[in-house]
């Protein structure tokens, strides 16, 4: 039904599918019982296995060229679904389409040079970069085992794509621990693009960086997305850089998508109450007192959501029927989807 | 106006390293009036955060004091004995860190720690400190504080243990909080409410406050002034009306046109070339200039701070060729 719904919001897109899509994507993380729990529970106690929803029951779908934000605070599961969309994570539930084909029981050299076309950058350039390694072997290990390149070409190909991030390409004998945070997120970068990716996933790739330099990384990214004609899915707790760099915003919410709309219709009139209390601390460097007014409460957790929607607790707006149904991710407009049973009442 | 509660006059912060002598903080004058919210503002590495530990006199070896005053009703804090450091801090200036870990101790409950940082300075009883306590953590939003008052920091999330710090912070009723970097690791809901707890709590107990921080959206709706520092020094300073609608320094100029909500959406962000220097033996001249699209001969002389722009309100500028007024559309 939701894929009824969707071709027909987008009537000049029918033609084209989706880059990459998810239907129905379930992650579910289970902490299964130890030796002691078990015999626990042959005693008669009742411990059960934890289960993390980390996402629950998403679509997504990114059209070629597009860029699409990916926003939600600390253990929303914006991250998980990032890896499942780049298919780092298999899925519990669901199918990943690649341009309108599902992706499951490809043979193992489909499959490998399928993952090629998907990368992913990662959030912490201190950490996604092996301490041990020099930067040509960084940057030029996977074009070398993929068949890219020879492995004699390997020095001018790493030169090229290190320029290519504006990287001094004398630098490359170096260690990750010699260049600056900016310069680091760079040859994550330059890594990522290496295999001649189609489509990367920007997990919270500029979050650890000063404002100056990720002005500069920002700036990176849309050269080389119209350079290369890249597709990104950019996730991000920065609403700011989120508005700035996508075409189209998705919000989530403790494993669920609440909303998800154009960006610049979305952060104009955002929907659901979530977004509004979003939107509403994004900071404005337009020097105005204000009063700080913050939504109650805190993020649940994912161990243990609260029935129907998982807002409720915090909404200004809860209904009883917000305690007891989950509200389905509807359009509202077209282009727009949102799960909250407000929308109902407009109607 | 208002009589200055803090000046700090010439501070010199360096840490003597193998490599060489890194200055940290580098001939930072300013002051904080009673009442007042002071933005530090800068990137890692400005010396911010070291300029409030060297307010609290907390820089540790390699690093030292080597010069200037920190004046806090008068009273020089650099000269002033160990144990008398140690009856004001937490009495009379309180400091929030980053990391509420760093603040908490993770082994014991949070009325011990509370119940203790009271009677370090205070000659109360038991039962009325432990009062105090409640009412604190009251006070910061904590929901339920007697049952709270007997947990761990561990059982509290991010939000609510840096809640518990300026609980913490606030028990003695202190003149001046120097916060650094309080709402970094957390998220913008979050963030929203520890803003509006501490804008209240300012509000209501006239304490001033120094905000140290990177994020200059948290200024533009907290501060009443502001100090951009860059490479150990101030580079602008003046009420966050005038410094942020109209910056006289090409660097705070260029951080507030790196901010991506500033710009068109798409758009390419105006970005300062290069990155920023290493403390550790700059060069002679002002630090910026390598970055500067300003820059001439003269910049290889260090600039003194000198008035600019709306000078009344105290806008300042160490640069030799400030920016002048250009005309907004």
């Amino acid at each position: 039904m939701t894929v009824a719904t969707r071709t027909l919001t987008r009537p000049g897109r029918t033609a084209t599918s989706p880059l990459v899509e998810l239907r129905g994507a379930s992650k579910r993380f289970v902490k299964s019982l130890d030796l002691s729990a078990r015999i626990g529970n042959l005693l008669g106690a009742d411990v059960r296995e934890e289960i993390v929803h980390a996402v629950d029951r998403v679509d997504l779908h990114i059209h070629p060229g597009e860029v699409v934000g990916l926003v939600g605070e600390s253990g929303c599961g914006k991250s998980t679904l990032g890896r499942l969309a780049v298919g780092l994570l298999p899925l519990t539930e669901g199918a990943r389409y690649w341009n309108g084909i599902p992706l499951v029981g490809l043979n193992p050299e489909a499959a490998r040079r399928q993952q090629l076309k998907m990368q992913m950058i990662f959030q912490d350039p201190y950490a996604s970069l092996n301490p041990r390694m020099r930067v040509v072997d960084i940057v030029g290990e996977a074009p070398v085992a993929h068949r890219i390149i020879s492995a004699k070409a390997r020095t001018e190909y790493v030169g090229l794509q290190l320029n290519r991030v504006g990287l001094d390409p004398t630098l490359m004998r170096r260690f990750p621990h010699q260049f600056s945070g900016g310069q680091r997120a760079r040859i994550g970068i330059a890594r990522a693009l290496a295999v001649k990716p189609e489509f990367l996933v920007c997990d919270e790739s500029v979050a650890a960086l000063d404002v100056s330099i990720q002005a500069q990384v920002l700036n990176l990214f849309m050269e080389l997305k119209s350079a290369l004609n890249l597709t990104y899915l950019f996730i991000s707790h920065d609403l700011g850089v989120v508005e700035h760099i996508s075409d189209r915003v998705v919000i989530m919410y403790l494993g669920r998508v609440v909303e998800s709309g154009s960006t610049p219709e979305l952060f104009a009139a955002p929907g659901h109450p979530y977004t509004q209390a979003l939107l509403a601390e994004v900071g404005k460097v337009v020097p105005q007192k204000r009063t700080y007014v913050p939504i109650k409460g805190e993020i649940p957790s994912p161990l243990a959501p609260p029935p129907g929607c998982h807002f409720h607790p915090r909404c200004p707006h809860a209904m009883p029927k917000c305690r007891e149904a989950a509200p389905a991710l509807k359009q509202i407009a077209p282009g727009r989807f949102s799960a909250c049973h407000l929308n109902e009442r407009g109607a | 106006m208002n009589p200055s509660l803090l000046e700090i006059e010439g501070l010199k912060t360096y840490f003597f390293t193998k490599a060489g002598v890194v200055r940290a903080v580098d001939d930072v004058s300013f002051t904080v009036a009673r009442g007042e919210v002071l933005g530090l503002v800068g990137e890692s590495g400005s010396g911010k955060s070291m300029t409030g530990y060297s307010i609290m006199g907390l820089i540790d070896p390699p690093g030292r004091v080597v010069a200037g005053q920190v004046r806090l009703q008068g009273r020089d804090l650099l000269t002033m004995g160990a144990e008398d450091l140690r009856q004001l801090r937490g009495n009379q200036i309180a400091m929030i860190f980053q990391d509420p870990m760093m603040t908490l101790n993770p082994v014991l409950r949070i009325d011990t720690q509370m119940i203790e940082a009271i009677l370090a300075h205070r000659k109360v009883s038991h039962t009325a400190a432990r009062e105090q306590a409640r009412a604190a953590l009251a006070k910061v939003g904590i929901p339920s504080p007697d049952e709270r008052l007997v947990a761990y920091p561990h059982q509290f999330s991010g939000g609510m243990r840096q809640r518990v710090a300026i609980a913490i912070a606030l028990l003695n009723k202190p003149d001046l909080i120097i916060a650094d970097e309080p709402t970094t690791a957390l998220d913008v809901t979050i963030q929203g409410q520890i803003l509006f707890e501490m804008q209240k709590l300012t509000r209501e107990t006239g304490a001033a406050l120094i905000w140290i921080t990177h994020d200059l959206s948290v200024i533009a709706g907290l501060a009443d002034r502001v100090c951009v520092m860059y490479a150990g020094r101030i580079v602008e300073q003046g009420g966050v009306f005038d410094v942020l609608a109209q910056p006289r320094h090409p660097y705070t100029q260029g951080l507030l046109d790196s901010v991506p909500s500033r710009a068109a959406r798409g758009a390419r962000l105006k970005q300062i070339p290069g990155m920023a220097p290493s403390v550790l033996d700059l060069p002679p001249g002002c630090a910026f200039r390598e970055r500067c699209g300003y820059a001439s001969d003269a910049c290889a002389a260090m600039p003194e701070m000198r008035p600019a722009g709306n000078a009344e309100g105290g806008q300042a500028v160490r640069c030799h060729h400030p920016l002048i007024l250009r005309v907004t559309a």
